[in-house]
Formats: structure tokens, C-alpha cells, sequence
């Protein structure tokens, strides 16, 4: 059970090619719905015009005037309209505009082609800078959809004392989460007992949220909207936030029309209008004593955040949260900002801010080091955090913590010391291949950030069913990251039953409570503690009520269920998350207990230059780290391999190019995913440390492995190449023979 | 799917004589469609003029690979695939082996056709610079006959080809090379499979007394077609191995290029790195 690589519970159906995903659903009649975007980054709406040549009267067309209830997404700010209308403000390219419903979906295409938009264009911000300038001034008063400041200490009085003062600034690109399967959305509004009854089944993440912005969309109370989680092909982020924008534009067609719609984007629309990575700059100070000891670090750090908040102030406070990283440091001072430009809102994707700021202080450790004559190993070794020390919001370290041997582990399974001697040798000779090594040491805060776990209060059960077996009530979701197998592994634990004998109830609002989104690294720790909770309760209901008796085989547990509901009818029990009394969060200072726990890791990278293509190959690659109990070793791995392979796509090619605020490079031939051919072997190492909060012990693992591949690749570099401006990622094979020109050009 | 699909339709002539009087009938209204690689990406975006489809697949008479003494005739509808199981390819002409594999994946290989990269006329194909480096000729066809035409000459700009609106491209010849040869090639796509190429660069040398007697290089995605680099093969022509003039031809290679910033690279960094492929093809040959 934990501990153990139990096959994937969906596995089988996702093989044979059975599994039912949003676009498979069988609904007889349903119409092909598509979405009529602005095209242009800022302006007015004057008029929309149908074209010639479209039978208009066989359409369903919805505009921002036919919408029952709210014209505005729930969110965590509610500043995002579904739809925009006549003489209202566009403000980005691809904001929604109209939707059209027919059944014959080549048509619906082909008129989407003939809806002309009369847009008054208005200059817009298209870059941080600019916006940060209020050139010109495009939201609220100041251009920010979030300011976060974290204090410790006093850096004032350092900067004149210490010894050394080194500054930096560093940038990341946006990134696509790139799931195979894009945003998919099924709905069908009818009347039920004469009451509406608003359904939606769809590719996402978080059945509530979505439930939460149907309601609000409709003005509908709670029991007339449900939301089913269809199985879903990857989202990593993607399908967090925008399933409420798309969710809630299936359902208006649905609406309108009165038959079921599907909403299914194809690449080119998934790629041009939902969400990214946040782009970020990132600018660093830090004071270190002569012995290379950190005194201040002062954080400037800032996300371009689009032309909505949507997810972005929480985006930026777990990145501000990680912006001091894993070093001790007694005066900190970060500010953090989330700016608004003119440029589809970028969401959640796996790291959620943290991979921004983590690169930054990882390739400033680096370059610390350079500049003070140290080693980058010597250099973090002095500077990490130890039980006892404090974060930069005064958070205290209460596990035993050891980051100098998770470094060392790591440096020793790559051959770190080897690598470099031998590199310095080979590296001056004539040939284009330059080798380096480099590694970057980080933390991962697993769950919500903050009061986050108290305000959802997740909660989630487990139910005995009719043939004696049990069925997990949560309404965490399974993208691929094996959440049906790990929930069944915890409650099989907990009842000391097979696996075999725990499934995962279907993720219905109707059948199953809010256990929270499937975000934040958050699911197998925080959910997975509340239903071994469940399970207990479960066990012991059984046992107090006189079905079972202990100790018990797993015939006999599973007697006694069929027996409880036969006489019970239906047999439930839940659990609900509780703030333990020693976590303190206050959510206007920026202090206390910014995590419950973290997890911990260092990762390496080996790396080949190609002077003469400047392409750039990861030859080796470890990641070792500290993630509590590993519940499913096989599915543990998975998950670190997916996220460094994403981590070096990131670092090294994934790049959104944008012209005028649209995507231009929105097809999988020109947005650049490595395949297996461009990655390395990936030595994955697990230590493990039983920490209290999770189920046996387990902490979050699901974006670690996001944030620290890009500053090891990149570290290598500049070991592989001497010291060029590696201040930015994608380091694409173009921005490297830049760089390598800078140096040689002087 | 945004193409609109009422407004294509597919014919499938049965032989090569059915679908040249079709094209006869009405020139310049049908367009050829073999593996449907290319096309298909386009109507797919809704970039595709609406159309009459020529399906290819059933004419026998453009597949099959003749081997003669001098040379090999690959019909139009040799897939990659089959360049790459091809013995003969392998032994005479290895670059074109290399493209094959170099081009998109598996599937890809099994249904894209030789004339088909050539007929899409993008300039980041990755067989054409092979063909240039082994001097290849094509046949086209058409109701007026047989014509032959050198391959260098096929290109005459951005998408602009030496084809009538009656012609199929129905054969492409390859002379084998003779002698001691040379063979380079190299694509830098935008990441080592499933990619489309940056820049490309295919050569062959003939090598005799120690001197590059013969040599023609081919060049991919740095100009408005595939391109010859003359100007680079002249500066290299008759010189020594031991003493290659490697800064002049680089020099000359700019000559030969006129590559563009576009989604892919800018074009600084096709001129740059080009120029390195040519510099280490010329540290290959001088070792050869
Ligand atoms: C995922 C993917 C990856 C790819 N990767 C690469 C790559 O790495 N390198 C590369 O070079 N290409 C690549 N391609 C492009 C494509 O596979 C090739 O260009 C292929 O050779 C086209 O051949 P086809 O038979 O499929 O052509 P089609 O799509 O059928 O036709 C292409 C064009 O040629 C014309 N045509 C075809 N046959 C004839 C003929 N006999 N006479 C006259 N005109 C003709 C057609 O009318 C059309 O204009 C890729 C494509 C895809 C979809």
C-alpha cells in the first residue's frame, strides 16, 4: 500500500483506449460551439457585424447582453468579464467577444471567419517595463493587480558595512503547460422540476471553482449547477483557472440554445487565449561578509500578469515567499508585483511562481560566487538554512534539516568534482563542444500558501459500497499525476485493506464534497491526510456500530460493508482539514508559517555546447530530494521526470513569442517541447523523512521538479562557457550566440 | 479542422494518363496531393485555398526506385521511409539517407514523399540540399511529354517553381557519384527530431590528387528556396586538401545566403551558424 508502485487505477482504461474523455462523451444532438475573439491587444468595442453568406438564423450566437447572471468570472478578484460588450473595453487580443453554436462544425468555423469586430484601438502595454511606467495607465490606479512586501530585519544599515554588494537581474519567459489533450468543455442547461439545472462536463482541475463561476455566471443557488471531472490528458496548471472562463461559455451556449454544446479548442486556440507562466524579472541585491556569509537580500520581483488578476496574486506570493530560497539570511526585504499588460492572462502552471523567483537566486548564487572568488558549492553550504533558522517570514525550520547533504548526494551522483577538473582541461582545446556541470539548490512549499488550506477547509470521505468494497468521495482530480491510485493506496492503508478493494468515486459536485482544487502539490499530503481521517472514522463506525469486528481479513471487512449497507442504505464518512495549532499565518504582514512544510532538493545538470550551432545538449542529469514518504515510488518518478523535462524545456527552448500581444508561434512545430531525443537520462533519488502532517508521513512533490532544472542548466553553462550575461531563460540556441557575442565582441 | 471541408473534393485517377488529362482539362484548378504531409498541416489551419484534390496513391507509375549503372531514379512517390531502407541510397548517397531521418518522425516518414518535399517548395525542406549536393535532375510529366530539368535550375523563388500547371513532378534522377567522395550533412532544427530546420547544409566533394576536383554544396531555410552555394564551392574548387581556404569560402558563403528573421531563428543566427556548418564540413574534408 504506501510505499508500494500500485498499478495506475485508470491505467488500463487509458491503454485500451476506453476511457472517457470531454470530447468522447456521447450526446446525441449536441451542437459544435466556438468563440469569436478581439484579435487586436486594446480598444473598444463598437459593433460586431455577421458577414454574407451564413445561414445566421441556424446559429446560437450569445453576446455579453444575453448573460443571466454576472458578467464576471469568481476568481480571486472578480475583474474578468466572460464575454465583452458592445462600447466596453477589449483588453487583450484574445479576449471573447461572441459565441457561436451550430451543428455542422465546419460551418461554425467558417462563420466564425465571417464575423468582422468594428474595435476602436487604444494604445497598449505590452511589457512590464511600460506597465510599471504607466505607459499608459490600463488598470486601477497604478497599473498592479497585487503588491506583496516581506520584511525581516533591516538591510538599510548592510549595504555601506559589508564587505561585498552584488546585484543581478534575471528573466523568465512565459510557458505553455502544453497537456496533450486541450481545454474541452460539454454542457447541457435544461429545467428539472421547472427549477434550471446548469451541468458541465469538461477537461478540469477544480470541479468547484468551476461550480463557483457557473453559479455566479447564472445567479444560480448551489443545487442547480454541477460539474462533472471528465478523464483528463495532462494539465499541469492549464486547466486550474481558465476551465471557469470556458466552462461558463459552453454552458451560455447550452443556455441559449437548449441543447447540449461542446466547446472543444483545438492547439492553435488553446495555444493563442488560455493561460501561461507568468514572464518575470526578477532583481537581486545581496551583502555577504568577507567569508562569504549572507547579511541582506533585497528581492525586486516582478510578474507580468496580464489583463486580469486571475491567479496572479497568489501566483506572486508563493513566488515572493520563495524569492530568499533555502539560505539564511538575518535581513530580507522582498517586494513583489504583479503587473497588468494587454496580453491574455497568464494562470497556474505547475511551480506557480516559485520555479520565477527560485531561478533567479539560484543563478545569483552562482554568479555570487564568481564574483567573490568562492566555490558555488563552499559558497551555499555556508548559507543554508538549518533547524532553528528563520525564513524570510520569520518562519522557523522545525525539522532536522540537511540541505548540505542533499548537495552533496547530488554533486557526488553526477561527479561534480571529476566533471570539473576534467573539464577545465578539455574545454580550452579547439573543438565546438564545451562541457560544465552546475546545480541549483531549492524548496518547494507544499499546499496552499498561507491561510489557504483554513479558508477552503477541504473536505473528503470515503463511502462502502453495495458489493463490499470502498469508493473515495474527494473532488481532486486525476490529470495523470495518479491521484486515483495514491487516494486508494492512503485508504488502503488506513482500512489495512488490498487495493484492489479502493476505487475513486466518480469527481461529480453532485456526488462528491469540495476536498479543494487539484493544485499546490497539495492533493496526496493535505487531501490524502483528511481521508485517512475518513478512512479511520470509517473503520471505526464499522466496528462501533457491530459490523466488524477486529482484527479483521479483508473478507470480513468486506462482509461487513455489504452487510452496513444493506442495513444502512448508505455508509459515508468524512473528514475535513484542521489548521494544526502551530502553524500561524498573518496574511497582511507576510509573517509566520508560510507553508505547513517543505519539500527539498538539489539537481544537477551536465551539459554540451555546440559552438558552432550553439545548441545546447543535457548530457546528464540527477535530481535528488527530500520529499517525506514516497507514497508510489513509480508514480513518485514519473512525476520528477515529467517536471524536469518540462524544467529544461523551459530553461532551453520553450519560448512564447508574441507579436502585438498574440502568440504567434502557437502550433506545436514552432512552440519548442523537447522530445525524448532532447533530454537526458534522469537519475531520480529519493530521501525520505517522515514528516507528521501527510498521510505516512508524505509531503508535495508535483511542481518541486518544476523549479530547479532551469538554474542547473543554466549554472552549466556558464561553467561550459566562462562568464556570459546568463541572466535569462529559454536560453535558446539564438539569445547563446548573443550572449557569446557580448563576451567576444567586448 | 478549420479548412471547410464541403469545399474540397478528392479525385483518384487511376493511372498517370487519367490524371494528366484531368489536369489537361482544367489547368491549374487540381492539386496534387501524395503523402499529404504538407497539405494537410495547411487545410487543417483553414490556410488552404479551396480546391479539387489529385489523389497520387494509385499511380503505379510514379513509385519504385530504378537502379542503372550510373545513376538512381526514385519515383515521385518514394516515401523517406523507403530512402532509408534502400540499400542503394545508403551506399551511393548517405546524405540522403541522413535527410530522410532527419525529417519529421516515423509516421511522417512512412507517408511523406520525395516529390512531395520538393513540390511544397519550402524553403527549410530537408532533402532538397542533398539533391543539390549530388546534382539530381527531375522528370516532370506532362500531357505535352517528358521534360527533364536540373534540379538547381527547379527553384526561381519563394515558392515559384520551373512546373506548369498540367506537370507532375514524376521522377527524380540521381547520378552516383564517382571517384573518391566526400559526403556532409547536417540540419540544425529547432531540436533534434520532430523539428523543421534553422539551417541545413549538404555537400559533396569528389576528392582526386589530394584536391577537391568536384563539389557542390547544398543549402536549406537561408533563402527563398533551397540554394546552391556557388560562390562558396567556387572559392573551394581545385584547392588542396591541406591548405582549404576556410575563411574565404566562409567569407564567400554570404554570397550565397539571403536568410530572414522569422519564427524559427533570426537571421544572424542562420548566417553565423551556417557559416560554422560550412567550417566544419571543410574540417571534415580536410581529414578526409
Ligand atoms: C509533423 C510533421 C513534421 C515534418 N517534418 C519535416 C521535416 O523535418 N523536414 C521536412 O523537410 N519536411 C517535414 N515535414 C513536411 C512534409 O512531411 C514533407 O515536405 C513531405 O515530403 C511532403 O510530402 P507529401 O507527399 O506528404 O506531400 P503533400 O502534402 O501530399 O504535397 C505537398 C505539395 O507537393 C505537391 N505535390 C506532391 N506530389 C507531387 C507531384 N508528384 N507532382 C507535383 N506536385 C506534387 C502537392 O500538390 C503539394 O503542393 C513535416 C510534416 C509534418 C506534418
Amino acid at each position: 500500500m504506501i510505499g508500494a508502485s500500485s498499478i495506475r487505477k485508470e491505467g488500463r482504461a487509458k491503454v485500451l483506449g476506453t476511457a472517457i474523455y470531454t470530447d468522447d462523451k456521447f450526446m446525441p444532438g449536441a451542437l459544435h460551439g466556438l468563440t469569436v475573439r478581439s484579435e487586436v491587444p486594446r480598444g473598444i468595442l463598437r459593433a460586431i457585424h455577421f458577414g454574407e453568406g451564413i445561414p445566421w438564423e441556424e446559429f446560437t450566437c450569445v453576446t455579453a447582453e444575453d448573460i443571466p447572471g454576472t458578467n464576471l468570472v469568481a476568481s480571486v478578484v472578480d475583474d474578468q468579464p466572460f464575454l465583452i460588450g458592445i462600447g466596453e473595453e477589449i483588453t487583450h487580443s484574445q479576449q471573447a467577444v461572441l459565441l457561436l453554436a451550430h451543428p455542422d462544425k465546419f460551418l461554425v468555423e467558417k462563420a466564425r471567419r465571417a464575423v468582422r469586430l468594428e474595435i476602436e484601438e487604444l494604445p497598449a502595454v505590452l511589457d512590464i517595463q511600460s506597465s510599471l511606467d504607466l505607459q499608459p495607465l490600463i488598470y486601477g490606479t497604478n497599473n498592479l493587480l497585487k503588491e506583496i512586501r516581506i520584511a525581516k530585519g533591516d538591510p538599510d544599515p548592510i549595504w555601506a558595512q559589508a564587505a561585498h554588494v552584488i546585484e543581478g537581474e534575471y528573466r523568465t519567459g512565459a510557458q505553455e503547460q502544453m497537456y496533450i489533450e486541450p481545454n474541452a468543455m460539454l454542457s447541457v442547461v435544461e429545467p428539472r422540476d421547472g427549477l434550471l439545472q446548469v451541468t458541465v462536463w469538461g477537461s478540469l482541475q477544480c470541479p468547484y471553482y468551476v461550480h463557483g463561476a457557473l453559479r455566479q455566471l447564472f445567479g444560480l443557488p448551489e443545487k442547480q449547477v454541477r460539474v462533472v471531472a471528465m478523464e483528463m490528458g495532462g494539465a499541469f496548471g492549464g486547466k486550474e483557472d481558465y476551465p471557469s472562463v470556458n466552462g461558463g461559455h459552453a454552458a451560455l451556449l447550452a443556455w441559449k440554445s437548449g441543447k447540449p454544446v461542446r466547446l472543444i479548442y483545438d492547439r492553435e486556440e488553446d495555444l493563442a487565449c488560455t493561460t501561461k507562466r507568468h514572464p518575470s524579472r526578477t532583481r537581486l541585491r545581496t551583502a555577504f561578509d568577507a567569508e562569504g556569509n549572507l547579511l541582506a537580500l533585497e528581492a525586486d520581483f516582478i510578474l507580468d500578469g496580464g489583463a486580469y488578476a486571475t491567479l496572479s496574486p497568489v501566483v506572486l506570493s508563493r513566488g515572493a515567499v520563495h524569492a530568499a530560497s533555502v539560505y539564511r539570511c538575518p535581513h530580507v526585504r522582498i517586494h513583489a508585483r504583479a503587473v497588468a499588460t494587454n496580453t491574455p492572462p497568464p494562470g497556474a502552471f505547475r511551480g506557480f511562481g516559485a520555479p520565477q523567483s527560485l531561478f533567479a537566486m539560484e543563478r545569483h548564487m552562482d554568479v555570487c560566487a564568481r564574483k567573490l572568488g568562492l566555490d558555488a558549492v563552499e559558497l551555499r553550504r555556508k548559507n543554508f538554512l538549518h533547524m532553528g533558522d528563520t525564513m524570510a517570514t520569520g518562519q522557523v525550520i522545525r525539522e532536522d534539516l540537511d540541505l548540505a547533504g542533499l548537495m552533496d548526494q547530488a554533486l557526488a551522483a553526477i561527479g561534480y568534482r571529476d566533471k570539473r577538473a576534467a573539464f577545465a582541461l578539455t574545454n580550452p582545446g579547439d573543438g565546438p563542444i564545451k562541457r560544465g556541470v552546475g546545480f541549483s539548490v531549492f524548496m518547494h512549499g507544499c499546499g496552499f500558501t498561507g491561510n489557504g488550506e483554513s479558508h477552503v477547509a477541504s473536505v473528503a470521505g470515503v463511502e462502502g459500497l453495495a458489493d463490499g468494497t470502498v469508493a473515495v468521495l474527494a473532488a481532486s482530480t486525476e490529470m495523470g499525476q495518479g491521484k486515483n491510485t495514491v487516494f486508494a493506496q492512503i485508504v488502503a492503508e488506513a482500512l489495512q485493506l488490498p487495493v484492489e478493494l479502493v476505487d475513486t468515486a466518480p469527481v461529480d459536485t453532485d456526488h462528491v464534497p469540495n476536498s479543494g482544487p487539484t493544485v499546490a502539490s497539495r492533493s496526496t499530503m493535505m487531501v490524502g491526510r483528511i481521508l485517512e481521517d475518513a478512512a479511520i472514522g470509517f473503520k471505526l463506525a464499522l466496528v462501533q456500530q457491530g459490523f466488524l469486528v477486529e482484527p479483521y481479513t479483508p473478507e470480513s471487512f468486506q462482509a461487513a460493508v455489504v452487510k452496513a449497507v444493506a442495513t444502512l442504505g448508505t455508509l459515508r464518512c468524512y473528514g475535513q482539514y484542521h489548521r494544526p495549532p502551530n502553524i500561524q499565518w498573518d496574511d497582511v504582514t507576510y509573517q509566520g508559517d508560510a507553508y505547513p512544510t517543505y519539500s527539498w532538493a538539489c539537481y544537477a545538470a551536465e551539459v554540451a555546447v555546440d559552438l558552432d550551432t550553439f545548441e545546447v545538449k543535457v548530457a546528464d542529469f540527477v535530481a535528488v530530494q527530500e520529499v517525506g514518504r514516497v507514497v508510489n515510488p513509480t508514480l513518485a518518478a514519473g512525476q520528477i521526470e515529467g517536471g524536469v523535462a518540462q524544467g529544461i524545456g523551459w530553461g532551453l527552448w520553450e519560448e512564447v513569442t508574441m507579436q502585438r500581444g498574440r502568440m504567434i508561434n502557437n502550433q506545436m512545430t514552432n512552440y519548442i517541447i523537447p522530445t525524448s531525443v532532447d533530454l537526458p537520462r534522469i537519475q531520480v533519488v529519493f530521501l525520505e523523512n517522515a514528516h507528521a502532517g501527510g498521510p505516512g508521513g508524505a509531503k508535495g512533490i508535483g511542481e518541486l521538479p518544476m523549479d530547479g532544472p532551469a538554474p542547473a542548466v543554466v549554472n552549466a553553462l556558464e561553467n561550459a562557457l566562462g562568464a556570459l550575461r546568463l541572466d535569462e531563460v529559454p536560453m535558446t540556441p539564438d539569445r547563446l550566440l548573443e550572449r557569446c557575442e557580448e563576451v567576444s565582441h567586448g | 479542422m478549420r479548412g471547410y471541408l464541403p469545399d474540397f473534393d478528392v479525385r483518384v485517377p487511376a493511372s498517370l494518363g487519367e490524371a494528366l488529362e484531368l489536369m489537361a482539362q482544367a489547368p491549374g484548378s487540381y492539386t496534387p496531393l501524395a503523402g499529404g504531409t504538407d497539405l494537410m498541416v495547411v487545410y487543417n489551419a483553414g490556410r488552404l485555398k479551396p480546391t479539387h484534390f489529385l489523389d497520387l496513391s494509385r499511380l503505379a507509375e510514379l513509385r519504385g526506385t530504378e537502379e542503372d549503372a550510373t545513376s538512381l531514379r526514385f519515383g515521385a512517390l518514394t516515401t523517406f521511409t523507403e530512402l532509408r531502407e534502400c540499400r542503394a541510397v545508403h551506399q551511393h548517397f548517405p546524405n540522403l539517407v541522413k535527410s530522410a531521418r532527419a525529417t519529421g518522425a516515423l509516421a511522417i516518414q512512412n507517408r511523406g514523399t520525395l516529390a512531395g518535399n520538393i513540390a511544397n517548395a519550402s524553403p527549410a525542406a530537408d532533402t532538397p540540399p542533398s539533391l543539390l549536393a549530388y546534382g539530381a535532375e527531375l522528370a516532370l510529366v506532362s500531357p505535352r511529354g517528358l521534360r527533364r530539368v536540373a534540379y538547381d535550375q527547379f527553384h526561381q523563388g519563394y515558392k515559384r517553381l520551373d512546373m506548369a500547371a498540367d506537370e507532375l513532378l514524376a521522377r527524380i534522377i540521381v547520378p552516383k557519384p564517382l571517384g573518391r567522395g566526400f559526403h556532409y550533412f547536417r540540419k540544425v532544427g529547432t531540436r533534434q527530431a520532430q523539428a523543421i530546420s534553422k539551417t541545413c547544409l549538404a555537400a559533396y566533394a569528389r576528392i582526386e590528387d589530394g584536391c577537391v576536383a568536384e563539389l557542390r554544396i547544398g543549402l536549406g531555410s537561408v533563402a527563398p528556396a533551397p540554394v546552391r552555394a556557388r560562390n562558396a564551392e567556387a572559392a573551394l574548387l581545385g584547392k588542396p586538401l591541406a591548405s582549404l581556404p576556410v575563411a574565404a569560402a566562409r567569407e564567400a558563403l554570404l554570397a550565397d545566403m539571403s536568410p530572414i528573421d522569422d519564427i524559427r531563428a533570426t537571421a544572424h543566427y542562420r548566417s553565423v551558424v551556417t557559416r560554422n556548418l560550412l567550417g566544419q564540413m571543410l574540417r571534415e574534408l580536410a581529414n578526409a
